[in-house]
């Protein structure tokens, strides 16, 4: 019962609207269909190719580059914001830096990338990471600097030595910030890892899209467009599902649900 | 036997300007084992700069702390200080129980029985049964008790503490003087409690330490003469009570005055 009311039936009718009246105006018109196939025959190519297995290569590709680039950068940017929050000077040294390359769009380092990397999977990595690692970072170093000084004093009265307390008050008492700039990227890495494969090409979802387009093939590229959306929702379904977990703590006290 | 020793502690702070202001002008007092002690003054009359000193958070710009003989560099091992913004001093991410246990941790005595002491210390703030709660699913009195178990399951030989009862409410700030009281009988711990409170500085304290408006310094050391248990309502109409009350009243309007 639970469940059932959590679902939001009216969302889903009026999707599934949208989706009825895309199927009734492109089987009605031939011409629509050359870039509209009907929906019926999206999913009709979906499961196709799930189950001759001719996406798994490129799914698994996708996720590989994904779970790699994404953890590197949570953990890179995790440990560089708590050192740049907690030590001023560290902070002030790098501030010009950040702010110089933090606004500039992160597909631009593609080509640096290319230049230094070539175009295999440490290129698509590499550049998964670094635009990971902006909202994890700025949001993290905030978390730090909002702590209230009580209570690293609360730590320090105890004994707790200065590095002890990074990983046992510091980590803790920002991690709320922490999992909005983890959630923020968590997106951004599906984008750069779909963007990267569209450019070098080779392999995974991305790629896959945009060969079909070449090909003409209409409807494969839409029934791998449907599947980077499912793996981006599922990733941010999981996603939630952990921060539930782990931030209980946080939730009660705050306002809203 | 001594165990806390203040000697000539100044402490200025440099302003915005560049100029540098006087918080605390050449205190020395002592506080012997066992002891109850109080620091009583104005508000704003650097009382916490002074604590936070002795605790080694901060250091002096001159004179020294020693406990047990020991100059402060640093905080020490054996003191640990309780401060009045409970909310901000415990830890929101850990249940009562895992705030109680952090002193043992960060000793690297997490051994069975500490669970077992932090239950019993608990069972002694009279939270018993609050072991799995979160901080902020208790009331502010609630929440300083577990401050005050948290402290004390670390065994420091000396707990400060920084006006403490501040803000929880009368009848709450009446409950936990008790309760700290009943606690520092039963566990001989030494206390310096720093309030502006001069009734609760005299209902608490073995002896008193008054310190005047900022820069501040000590007008005078006042021994408390009054009996143990203390009661709420027959030791605070106890004429020594209200003679000594009326003393450090004096005290204050005539430091004021000059």
């Amino acid at each position: 019962m639970k469940l059932l009311k959590k679902i939001n039936f009216a969302g889903l009718a009026s999707l599934g609207v949208l989706l009825l009246l895309w199927e009734i105006f492109t089987r009605a018109s031939p011409l629509l269909q050359l870039y509209f196939p009907p929906v019926s025959r999206i999913l009709l190519s979906l499961y196709q190719l799930i189950f001759s297995w001719e996406l798994a290569g490129h799914f698994l590709a996708s996720l590989g580059r994904f779970l790699s680039g994404y953890l590197l950068a949570a953990a890179v940017a995790v440990t560089l914001g708590i050192v740049l929050g907690h030590f001023r000077t560290a902070y002030s040294l790098s501030e010009a830096l950040i702010e110089f390359l933090r606004p500039m769009p992160s597909v631009a380092i593609i080509p640096v990338a290319i230049l230094f990397l070539g175009i295999g999977d440490s290129m698509m990595v590499a550049v998964t990471v670094y635009a990971c690692t902006w909202p994890i970072l700025i949001n993290t170093i905030d978390g730090v600097r909002n702590i209230d000084r009580t209570l690293i004093d609360t730590a320090r009265t105890f004994g707790l030595g200065r590095w002890k307390a990074l990983g046992k008050i510091v980590l803790p008492a920002a991690s709320p910030y922490i999992v909005t700039g983890l959630r923020v990227s968590l997106s951004i890495a599906l984008i750069l890892v779909t963007t990267s494969e569209m450019i070098v090409g080779g392999s995974g979802l991305g790629f896959f899209i945009l060969d079909e387009e070449r090909s003409l093939r209409t409807s494969n590229m839409y029934a791998g467009i449907v599947l980077v959306a499912m793996l981006g929702y599922s990733l941010n379904r999981l996603f939630l599902f952990l921060e539930r977990k782990a931030m209980s703590w946080h939730r009660g006290m705050t306002a809203g649900e | 036997m001594r165990l806390l020793d203040v000697e000539g502690l100044s402490k200025s702070y440099r302003q915005v300007g560049g100029e540098s202001t006087l918080a605390l002008d050449e205190i020395s007092f002592q506080v012997d084992e066992k002891e109850f002690s109080s620091i009583v003054g104005p508000s704003g009359c650097g009382k916490s700069t002074l604590l936070m000193c002795i605790a080694g958070l901060i250091p002096p710009t001159s004179g020294t702390v020693k406990v047990k003989g020991i100059k402060v560099n640093g905080p020490p091992q054996n003191l640990v200080l309780v401060f009045q913004e409970y909310n901000k001093s415990l830890f929101a991410w850990r249940s009562v129980l895992g705030n109680v246990l952090f002193g043992l941790e960060a000793k690297r005595q997490l051994s069975s029985d500490a669970q077992e002491r932090a239950r019993h210390l608990l069972h002694l703030v009279g939270l018993e049964g609050f072991e799995r709660h979160y901080p902020w699913e208790l009331s502010g009195g609630m929440q300083q008790r577990v401050a005050i178990a948290r402290a004390l399951a670390y065994e420091p030989e000396v707990l400060l503490m920084d006006e403490p009862f501040g803000s929880v409410d009368a009848l709450t700030r009446l409950e936990l003087e008790d309760a700290l009281l009943r606690l520092w009988k039963e566990l001989k711990t030494t206390i310096l409690f720093v309030t502006h409170d001069i009734d609760e500085a005299i209902y608490l304290s073995d002896r008193i330490c008054l310190l005047s408006r900022r820069p501040s310094r000590v007008v005078q050391r006042i021994d408390v003469h009054l009996g143990r248990p203390r009661h709420q309502l027959a030791t605070r109409a106890d004429p020594k009570f209200v003679e000594l009350r009326n003393e450090i009243y004096k005290q204050i309007s005539d430091e004021a005055g000059k």
